[in-house]
């Protein structure tokens, strides 16, 4: 029921309110964007319809390289 | 780029978990975690390294009452055109179902989001059309968001939302089971950020993950658990930094503010819980559907309506017992044929275990 999907908004209404999201795989979908702040090319999580988050890429690749560090310092101790 | 694979890197944090030695009960709220933990045999490997962790209430259709599934029957009964999300529409209520009302006739629409209940009710000025709102507070700032909208006057809702903090309070209060550790659902927790659940860590001393939802996600969870757990610690940790914001959505919490008003609720096999629902407030009751057919649905009561017979999601809900320990469960009641709503929904416990389960 939360499930919320990643996807890359490709088309932005000119009111900011309605976004076309590319899921990748060729699927392509409307979503509501007013709950978030958005420009095209950004990632969105998609819940039910409506983008409820804008997915940061930077920590996203960081993600991996931080769960190392957090493992090797406690390691360490 | 937002999966998250590695490895290596899971060895690693396995075998510092099993090198902690510990044993540890902890609990999620979240269909999506635990079709990820079940899916990937986590929930097994975790166990051989002494920590089991359950689903606790973590699934809006299974916790929705059965006085609510009477309601909107009911109203499916005076004509009216119901528009749910597709599970719901499953769940047996004490009556019937909406399915079974669906196959007798009624109108009954399976939407995958608010916004097409409202484009029918647009389409269709003939039809008194009813949006059934389940959902967590990751689903209740998309109601509010159309609630805010110019609306048509044959669109209402029945409103369902409510709210994860409560429910945790609600299973340490009741002291049923001993919780070590919550591993928090990452999509409320992208609307309502950190701080609703900083309460819980310092009242009652249980550390918190807000984890996503790769396995990897939920390994490196419960690995800071148990780092919390060892350092003496009990505070709320982000694990899904890249999705969830220490503020949450502070657009999405403005709306849930503007649209809604918290009241105490009952949720399937639990008592009462103080503050965890989400109603309309009094300046949105044209569309509020409780107002609008009160003569149709009239007052129900909570008591009047009882659990199906040998059904356990009760105790499922509540983490006393796994899906399997359900003397109904893949024999009397299957996702064909489900008894009660956690074998209905793909976000409960007992479905998402039969699904799995090698027949």
């Amino acid at each position: 029921m939360c499930l919320a999907i990643p996807g890359k908004i490709i088309e932005l209404d000119k009111k900011k309110q309605n976004a076309t999201v590319d899921y990748g795989s060729g699927t392509k979908r409307k979503a509501n964007v007013s709950l978030v702040q958005v420009k095209i090319g950004d990632y969105v999580l998609v819940h039910a319809g409506f983008a409820i988050q804008v997915l940061d890429e930077k920590d996203a690749q960081e993600t991996l390289a931080l769960f190392k560090e957090m493992l090797s310092l406690q390691e360490e101790k | 780029m937002f999966s998250l694979r590695d490895k290596a890197l899971a060895d690693d944090i396995i075998s510092q978990i099993i090198k902690a030695k510990v044993h540890l009960k902890f609990m999620h709220v979240c269909g999506t975690h635990q079709d990820t933990l079940v899916k990937h045999g986590l929930d097994v490997l975790f166990q051989k390294a002494g920590i089991e962790i359950g689903q606790g209430p973590g699934c809006p259709v299974c916790v929705t009452t059965p006085k609510e599934i009477e309601e909107i029957l009911l109203l499916a009964k005076h004509g009216k055109t119901i528009a749910t999300f597709g599970d719901m529409i499953r769940v047996p209520g004490v009556s019937s179902s909406l399915q079974q009302m669906k196959t007798e006739g009624c109108d009954v629409r399976t939407v995958y989001s608010i916004e097409d209940a409202l484009s029918l009710a647009e389409k269709h000025n003939e039809k008194e059309v009813v949006f059934m709102a389940v959902g967590f507070e990751t689903t209740a700032p998309t109601t509010a968001s159309v609630i805010l909208q110019d609306l048509p006057s044959n669109f209402s809702v029945l409103c369902c939302h409510r709210l994860i903090p409560p429910a945790l309070q609600a299973i340490l209060q009741m002291g049923e089971l001993k919780i070590d550790g919550f591993i928090e659902p990452g999509h409320v927790s992208t609307i309502i950020g950190i701080k609703p659940y900083e309460f819980i860590s310092k009242e009652y001393q249980v550390p918190q993950v807000i984890a996503g939802f790769e396995p990897l996600d939920l390994l490196m969870a419960v690995w800071m658990l148990v780092r919390q757990i060892q350092q003496g610690e009990a505070v709320v940790e982000n694990e899904y930094v890249r999705a969830v914001k220490p503020q949450g959505n502070r657009k999405a919490q403005q709306r849930l503010q503007q649209v809604f008003e918290q009241f105490d609720v009952k949720w399937r096999g639990f008592p009462i819980i103080p503050r965890s629902g989400l109603r309309l407030q009094k300046k949105f009751e044209s569309y509020d559907a409780r107002k609008k057919y009160e003569d149709e649905i009239g007052s129900l009561d909570e008591e009047e309506f009882s659990e199906p017979v040998g059904c356990l999601c009760g105790e499922v809900l509540r983490g006393l017992i796994s899906s399997k320990q359900c003397p109904l469960f893949g024999r009397k009641c299957t996702p064909e044929n489900p008894v009660g709503p956690c074998m209905v929904s793909g976000e409960g416990n007992c479905h998402i275990q039969y699904r799995y389960s090698k027949k």
